[in-house]
């Protein structure tokens, strides 16, 4: 494909879509299909097919709108400049909505938009989600798809592409945090027959659904963005390695590499250069640990998935010993408007240290649930209680936990703190891949911590002492602290663990899982204590019954 | 040079010429190990002693390290499912938000733990690390059906029509 064959592409799609006067689009992302977004869909077709609209009005099937928890999300008036959104629409509803296309929005499932929850966010990585057809490269290409890319071929040098992720000061969206224009650079200068390109897709923290939403919403954004990635280090072979558990996730991501093959933009001599690129799928097999970057590359070898010590880094050895970039979905889905408007408008968002935007996955004890993104900086407090909405039934804030089970549990007093990677690291706890899960006063922390040690316990993949051994007896200690059987010795010995298994293990799992009880010894202190020395749970969870909060 | 002959195929299901594809894609390399294993629950429901022995002959690997990748991954299992199966989301928000009572309440109506089959092989109960339906908290999965918001109640008659019925 040319650069003008793209144009024409964008042009013959938007003149096709000039068509219709009036467009309802229906969110077919996992959380809405999950309510029967699909009928939903499939009744307004057939209702539009009835009226015979067909020549002036479409339905659309599109990605992720954000606010999760009231789907099926149905939006119309885009074309109109008359916006509404609607909530909890049923199959029986589409006719009632077509009738009142033109005139008064019906009230009964009519969702506000201008509350904080919408107006408070800023897109970058979600522009295109619940505006476009996922399964259409068309619909892509007509909004600037693809642009970036044929704009890094044709008039970049790699060492330019290069400089401009590194402007933009992007930096890793797994979690970590590392710079990726470092990251890249590293990777293209170092020496290797082949080098490879990989995108972690393997979104194991528990309550986070970023990825997988963009995945759905915007596969052909994250092509696009390790098409550029390979373009600027030189590679010719990717990977996308993705949870078996996200299967919507995968079929799109299917078609959009067929689509974009069968378009010329994946392939061989790509847009007429010399540049090549494959993208090949693979699928996780629900591995925690598998999100760690070496265990993810001995994983697509087809082995177990278990870390090596690092140095040598990926960048410098990784797949089949070669060369390997590693980044995550929403890094990769940063890179085309960052090519496309400069790394310099990029940075313009954000904080000092930490540039652009994040999305976070807000869900727990919270008002609204769903998908946000948010400009870097923001507060916590702004996160859960403007964003959030609040905490329901008239309960109490407790605490908000970010970064899941490598992350930490933060109390009110640290709620006017920014949401960026230095910040929530000197908290302690971490920036994470964007879960944030909102706690209330009906959940003891001393369970949370359980449960966040029970999992890393399980997910331990076994290769070091002190992560196999130490999640274990941590864990032991927890449950013994819930079961109102510890005494304060084991308290001393549970500190101690969080200090060598932080020091001691192979990899991040191991390093990090003590996060959670350290945050919470530090914030929640009392708890602990009550249920030591008093055999008390203060929020009434621990004792006979299973653990974990009533509804 | 040593030759090598990939095995034939331990009996005449046509659902071998699936797993065969696959290993030809990833041309009969041990790389394409975990893929394989893939295709062949996707095709079989399970791994077997029969589909692990003739994958890692095929792709020329040890039967432990077969073996050792089949048992480190929680997706695959060995065992075969029930006719139905429930998938419970243990997710940090389905926590949160009650997942324990439901966990609780299918051990007290089924008997039988996470990743185990009814005796009478009616009903699987497995549990989900994160569905990443977080949204709709607390989730559970009903043979291939995402549900949203369950309580107690409604997994109790959900499984009673799977049990009373031979639906």
């Amino acid at each position: 494909m040319t650069p003008d064959e793209l144009l024409e592409i964008a042009e013959t799609e938007r003149e096709s879509q000039k068509r219709f006067t009036h467009r309802v689009n229906v969110c077919l992302a996992a959380g809405c299909v999950s309510c029967q977004s699909q009928a939903v869909k499939d009744a307004l077709d057939s209702d539009i097919a009835r009226r015979g609209w067909g020549d002036h009005c479409q339905a659309k099937g599109v990605g992720c709108m954000g606010l999760c928890s009231e789907g099926p999300l149905v939006s119309t008036g885009v074309l109109t400049g008359n916006d509404r959104l609607y909530k909890r629409v049923a199959a029986a509803d589409a006719a009632e909505i077509l009738d009142s296309i033109d005139g008064a929005p019906v009230s009964r499932l009519r969702c506000p938009t201008d509350v904080p929850f919408f107006q408070r966010q800023k897109k970058i990585v979600l522009e295109n989600s619940g505006v476009i057809d996922p399964e259409r490269i068309e619909d892509y290409i007509a909004a600037e798809g693809y642009q970036a890319l044929i704009q890094a071929l044709t008039e970049m040098t790699p060492r330019e592409v290069v400089e401009q992720v590194m402007a933009s000061g992007l930096r890793g969206r797994g979690g970590a945090g590392y710079p990726t224009g470092l990251k890249w650079s590293t990777v293209a200068k170092s020496f290797g027959v082949q080098k490879f390109v990989i995108c972690n897709a393997d979104e194991g923290d528990p309550g986070a659904f970023m990825d997988r939403s963009v995945l759905e919403s915007d596969p052909h954004r994250v092509l696009e963005g390790m098409l550029i990635a390979a373009y600027a280090v030189g590679s010719s072979d990717g990977y996308i390695y993705v949870r078996a558990e996200y299967p919507l996730a995968i079929k799109r991501l299917r078609a959009a590499i067929r689509q974009a093959e069968r378009a010329g933009l994946l392939g061989a001599n790509i847009c007429g250069t010399r540049f090549s690129f494959k993208i090949d799928l693979r699928l996780g097999a629900g591995a925690f640990v598998c999100g760690e970057e070496t265990a993810l590359i001995a994983s697509v070898e087809g082995k177990r998935g278990t870390p090596r010590a690092r140095p040598p880094y990926p960048a410098m050895e990784g797949l089949q010993g070669q060369p390997t970039l590693i980044n995550n979905v929403e890094t990769f889905a940063n890179i085309a408007p960052i090519i496309r408007k400069g790394g310099e408008w990029y940075a313009q968002v954000g904080t000092e240290k930490s540039k652009g935007t994040k999305v976070f996955a807000l869900a727990g004890r919270v008002q609204n649930t769903g998908l946000v993104e948010v400009p870097m900086g923001i507060t916590l407090r702004e996160m859960v209680f403007e964003i959030g909405g609040g905490i329901p039934d008239g309960r109490k804030f407790k605490a908000v936990q970010t970064g899941g089970p490598s992350g930490g549990c933060l109390p009110e007093e640290v709620l006017d703190q920014p949401v960026d990677y230095e910040s929530l690291a000197r908290l302690g706890s971490i920036m994470g891949s964007g879960g944030m899960i909102v706690i209330d006063e009906s959940s003891c922390m001393v369970d949370v911590a359980k449960y966040f040690m029970d999992f890393c316990m399980t997910e331990s993949c076994g290769k070091c002492t002190p992560c196999r051994v130490g999640t274990y007896q941590m864990h032991r200690i927890l449950s013994s602290i819930t079961e109102m059987t510890a005494t304060p010795q084991d308290l001393a010995m549970l500190e101690e663990f969080c200090d060598l298994l932080k020091h001691t293990s192979l990899c991040g799992l191991g390093q990090s899982a003590p996060n959670p009880v350290v945050s919470t010894l530090k914030s929640f202190a009392a708890e602990y204590k009550s249920h030591i020395e008093d055999h008390t749970c203060p929020a009434g969870v621990c004792g006979k019954q299973p653990g974990g909060a009533r509804t | 040079m040593l030759t090598f002959a990939k095995p034939a195929p331990p009996n005449d299901d046509k659902r071998w010429r699936l797993v065969d594809a696959t290993m030809r894609r990833h041309g009969q390399q041990s790389r394409g190990l975990i893929e394989a294993l893939h295709t062949v629950q996707e095709a079989f429901g399970y791994l077997d002693d029969l589909s692990l022995r003739y994958v890692a002959t095929s792709l020329r690997v040890p039967l432990s390290r077969a073996y050792g990748v089949a048992t480190f991954y929680h997706f695959f299992t060995l065992k075969p499912a029930g006719k139905h199966t429930c998938v419970i989301c243990t997710g940090t928000a389905c926590y949160i938000k009650g997942a324990p009572l439901l966990l609780d309440a299918i051990q007290k109506d089924l008997g039988v733990l996470p990743g185990e089959t009814t005796p009478d092989g009616k009903v699987s109960f497995l549990t989900a690390r994160c569905l990443g339906s977080c949204g709709l908290a607390p989730a559970v999965v009903y043979d291939q059906q995402v549900a949203g918001k369950v309580s107690a109640q409604a997994l109790r008659e959900h499984l009673s029509q799977w049990t009373r019925h031979d639906a």
